[in-house]
């Protein structure tokens, strides 16, 4: 009887999760748009329903009923399930994520958690970097030069940026003694002094950057930059498969947003009168803001850059970081 | 501006002169110059000044069919036929320059002498299939009676819609309304010219 509770329990969260994330996903687009519109002077989506935002329901019925269309020569099943690799891999990632304090509902207590797992870091860590399968299987599969190129690049910058973000989250890892998200979070309850970004501030900003690497995001957007490989991986991709591509990108962006709010901005403890709760939504808030500001404001760095600032100056910081947190720490 | 300020050469004050970058020499300076690069906060000039411009929100999207840009005087664009603003007959006192100095040989007109044996346009047309909007024909007429309009939106099914006398002609009912507008002189200068006007930097 409890497990079963438990098993229902556990795919409600599941179902909800996906749910939630895949609209705001959706919502993030128009966000996107309508942010980097304000930024460079236009208004962005306007006509479609009121201030544009009916836009969200264009975009959704033109990628669900455009064809499907898989290039002569590509491998047919690999180019098919990159896409969905990409997005169940950025998906999964959320499952040992917390993003609310647990609360009571009709006298049964939830813990906004779908598993705490004891290595939650490391399982999230580990399953975005499985995402860069998808990249990697639809550029090799496509049949196009652009899409191989983009694959490169993907693999190319996994390899710079993974070490980077695995070293820089080492150090608060140290000071809290364990993986766990909620463990992570608790060490940060006491308000704004306690949160890890004064005492890891050079982490902070490590796996910072490594978090818009990690998403494709500019100034890191080398896998998918228009001006260079078309659209890199996605370039034979349409219809809704090129939309899965969309969404895992977008959860991804989520993840990564409530990964730092975790880590390092004290996830969702209340701030005064302000509930955890509403921290958390207000911190992640800020850090999609962030993501799109910076694409709005930066010139995007060449691959050879990337990979030039992850060897060369943020690994060994990161090495540095820990170093001294360790000498801190004995 | 005066034309003082136009004779005065030195115009260093409005313009920023950059040299550029001293290149690095050796691997100290080019490691140097990535610490400066690093720490110097430009990045945040980067960010702020874009979210400058979405807090001041001066959009400059002009939502096109709704509104439409308001073109200069000098912009050239499809002829228009004037109607003298005392009597509101027709300007064109058919002396047939227009034609005359047309380079593209597009515009034709004919003319007769009417019953008070004066000169009457009967036919004037411009085919804008090779009317090449040079604004001769503006420039040359006596009695600004064929002027360039600023009328840009020439989508039509024939080219010929805009072609002839009574496209271009001031409409009687636009007229007696007082709407037809003088038309300030080939090349005159828009109305806030004085304001955008910037002096070239010249190197001598």
């Amino acid at each position: 009887m409890f497990e079963t509770a438990v098993i229902v329990e556990t795919v409600v969260k599941a179902v909800i999760v996906v749910a939630v994330v895949a609209a705001m996903a959706g919502f993030a687009t128009f966000i996107e748009r309508k942010v980097l519109a304000f930024m460079q002077r236009r208004l962005g989506p306007m006509h479609v329903g009121p201030y544009g935002l009916l836009q969200l329901a264009a975009d959704g019925i033109k990628l669900f009923t455009k064809e499907d269309i898989i290039p002569q020569n590509a491998i047919k099943p690999i180019f098919m399930i990159a896409p969905v690799v990409a997005a169940t891999s950025a998906f999964v990632a959320m499952a040992a994520v917390p993003y609310f304090p647990e609360f009571t509902l009709f006298g049964y207590t939830i813990h906004p958690i779908i598993s705490d797992i004891n290595v939650a870091l490391l399982y999230v860590m580990g399953v975005a970097s499985v995402g860069i399968y998808g990249p990697l299987l639809a550029g090799m599969s496509s049949a196009n030069k652009w899409s191989l190129l983009g694959a490169a690049r993907a693999v190319v910058q996994m390899l710079s940026f993974e070490v980077v973000s695995g070293l820089s989250i080492l150090a608060p890892i140290m000071l809290i003694g364990s993986l766990s998200l909620i463990d992570i979070n608790d060490y940060q309850s006491g308000g704004i002094t306690q949160w890890l970004i004064w005492k890891q501030p050079l982490a902070f900003v490590l796996f910072a950057v490594a978090g818009f690497m990690e998403t494709n995001r500019a100034p890191f957007d080398t896998v998918e930059f228009e001006a260079e490989v078309v659209a890199g991986y996605a370039t034979e991709y349409s219809g809704m498969r090129w939309g899965l591509f969309f969404i895992g990108e977008y959860a991804n962006m989520i993840t990564i947003s409530v990964l730092v709010s975790i880590i390092f901005m004290g996830g969702y403890a209340p701030l005064g009168f302000i509930p955890g709760a509403v921290m958390m939504l207000l911190k992640v808030s800020f850090w999609i803001f962030l993501f799109l500001w910076v694409r709005a404001a930066w010139p995007h760095v060449r691959p050879d850059q990337l990979m030039w600032v992850c060897w060369k100056v943020m690994m060994p910081l990161a090495v540095v970081n820990i170093l001294i947190t360790g000498f801190v720490l004995i | 501006m005066t034309l003082n300020d136009f004779k005065k050469r030195d115009c260093s004050g409005d313009y920023i002169f950059f040299e550029g970058e001293k290149k690095s020499e050796n691997s100290w300076e080019v490691f140097q110059r990535v610490v400066k690069r690093t720490l110097k906060g430009e990045l945040f000039v980067g960010l702020w000044v874009v979210l400058r411009e979405m807090i001041r929100f001066d959009i400059h999207t002009l939502k096109y069919p709704a509104e439409k840009m308001e073109m200069g005087p000098r912009y050239r664009a499809i002829h228009r036929l004037l109607r003298l603003f005392e009597s509101g007959s027709e300007r064109c006192i058919g002396c047939g320059l227009c034609e005359k100095i047309c380079i593209a040989n597009c515009i034709r007109m004919e003319t007769r002498i009417d019953e008070k044996s004066r000169k009457e346009v009967s036919e004037y047309s411009i085919n804008f299939g090779r009317c090449i909007f040079c604004g001769y024909c503006a420039e040359v007429c006596p009695e600004l009676a064929i002027v360039h309009g600023v009328e840009y939106e020439n989508a039509s099914e024939q080219r010929a819609h805009f072609g002839l006398k009574e496209d271009m002609l001031t409409p009687i009912d636009t007229f007696r309304a007082k709407e037809q507008k003088e038309f300030s002189g080939f090349g005159a200068l828009s109305d806030h010219a004085d304001e955008n006007v910037k002096k070239t930097p010249l190197a001598y």
